[in-house]
């Protein structure tokens, strides 16, 4: 039926072997330097998938372009969509040191996404202060882990 | 306890503990300037000449410099960023230069022999107060520090510069000022230029 030409991500079957509800499909990356130092699936219900959807990780990536141009058109922190794949949106934030917080998400939730971008922010930054931390080093914080978790739940699902 | 972090006698997991909003806790010159002191001894038996030891304290105002930059703007500027050459630089003289010496820099100038330097000076720079260089150390600046962390905001936001900190004379007073010297990477000048057209 001609099916195979529209990959539609959201009806591949996920790790544990179930199909995913449609409208739950969500992908955090924190991107610093080029590089992902934190990555997170969130999914309605509170679970979370311990590995992350690559096909997700791909478009996350191939966004980082549009970021980038986007970064030095506005002051502001958050960029909003910035990049489309078949019905799934990216939606972008910065920080002022240009640390790129990359939600992938189906749907739309402007106002609930710029409140989780918002107030992830602040624990990002509290994070950051930390004098060991760098550019590159991957967030493994499970209070960190935890707060995104709060967020999602109170923001996104 | 009245240590910040600690509630009801328990420590706070860092992300519940509060961002400080307002600079209460300011610390005293005299410490600071100790505490100073003993990374210049530190780092001078492990340098073989004066640019290595500008080099050394510059790097150490890199990591000040960035974390500076986040909480700056997200403490007074509600994560507004600057995206042009002028707004980081006025940044610099006036939010930087109030958090960490308590008075704004005393001028920001443009080079006048090439387009992509810039200058901010300091009469009397805070960091500098207690230290007296000997002749053999020629044209040291231990305001190479402050240099650092003007370098660290910079890089941080997206305008890799060159930064070097210099001692001018100055008419009328005893003390050389300090002139912090800039000098863009040529991408930001491509940039700034692309953007402002």
């Amino acid at each position: 039926d001609g099916s195979h030409a529209h990959l539609r991500p959201s009806h591949r079957p996920c790790g544990s072997g179930r199909m995913p509800r449609e409208t739950s499909t969500l992908t955090f990356v924190i991107v610093g330097d080029d590089t992902p130092i934190y990555e997170c699936e969130l999914r309605a219900g509170g679970k979370r998938e311990d590995t992350i959807n690559y096909l997700h990780e791909f478009v996350l990536h191939a966004a980082l372009d549009n970021v980038e141009e986007t970064i030095w058109t506005t002051p502001n922190s958050y960029l909003k969509a910035v990049d489309r794949y078949y019905d799934l949106t990216v939606s972008a934030y910065t920080t002022s040191g240009l640390v790129k917080f990359l939600l992938l998400h189906d749907g739309k939730n402007d106002e609930g996404i710029r409140g989780f971008f918002h107030d992830l922010h602040e624990y990002y930054i509290k994070v950051m202060l930390n004098p060991f931390h760098t550019p590159k080093t991957k967030i493994t914080s499970k209070d960190f882990d935890a707060k995104v978790k709060t967020l999602a739940s109170k923001y996104l699902l | 306890m009245s240590q910040r972090g600690y509630q009801g006698g328990q420590l706070q997991p860092l992300v519940d503990r509060q961002i400080p909003i307002r600079p209460r806790n300011e610390v005293s010159l005299g410490a600071f300037a100790f505490l100073f002191s003993e990374c210049i001894q530190y780092f001078q038996t492990r340098v073989s000449n004066v640019g290595e030891l500008e080099r050394r304290l510059a790097d150490v105002g890199f990591d000040v410099g960035v974390r500076l930059l986040e909480l700056l703007i997200y403490r007074e500027k509600a994560s507004k960023r600057e995206i042009k050459v002028l707004g980081i630089l006025s940044f610099l003289h006036t939010n930087v230069w109030k958090c960490l010496f308590g008075k704004i820099a005393d001028s920001l100038e443009k080079g006048t022999s090439a387009e992509d330097e810039y200058m901010i000076s300091d009469n009397d720079l805070l960091v500098n107060k207690f230290i007296s260089v000997p002749r053999d150390m020629g044209n040291l600046n231990c305001g190479a520090f402050v240099a650092g962390v003007v370098e660290g905001v910079l890089k941080s936001a997206g305008f890799p510069a060159r930064v070097t900190a210099h001692s001018v004379g100055v008419e009328g007073q005893s003390r050389p000022k300090t002139t912090i010297l800039i000098k863009f990477e040529p991408e930001v000048l491509e940039r700034e230029l692309r953007l402002g057209s």
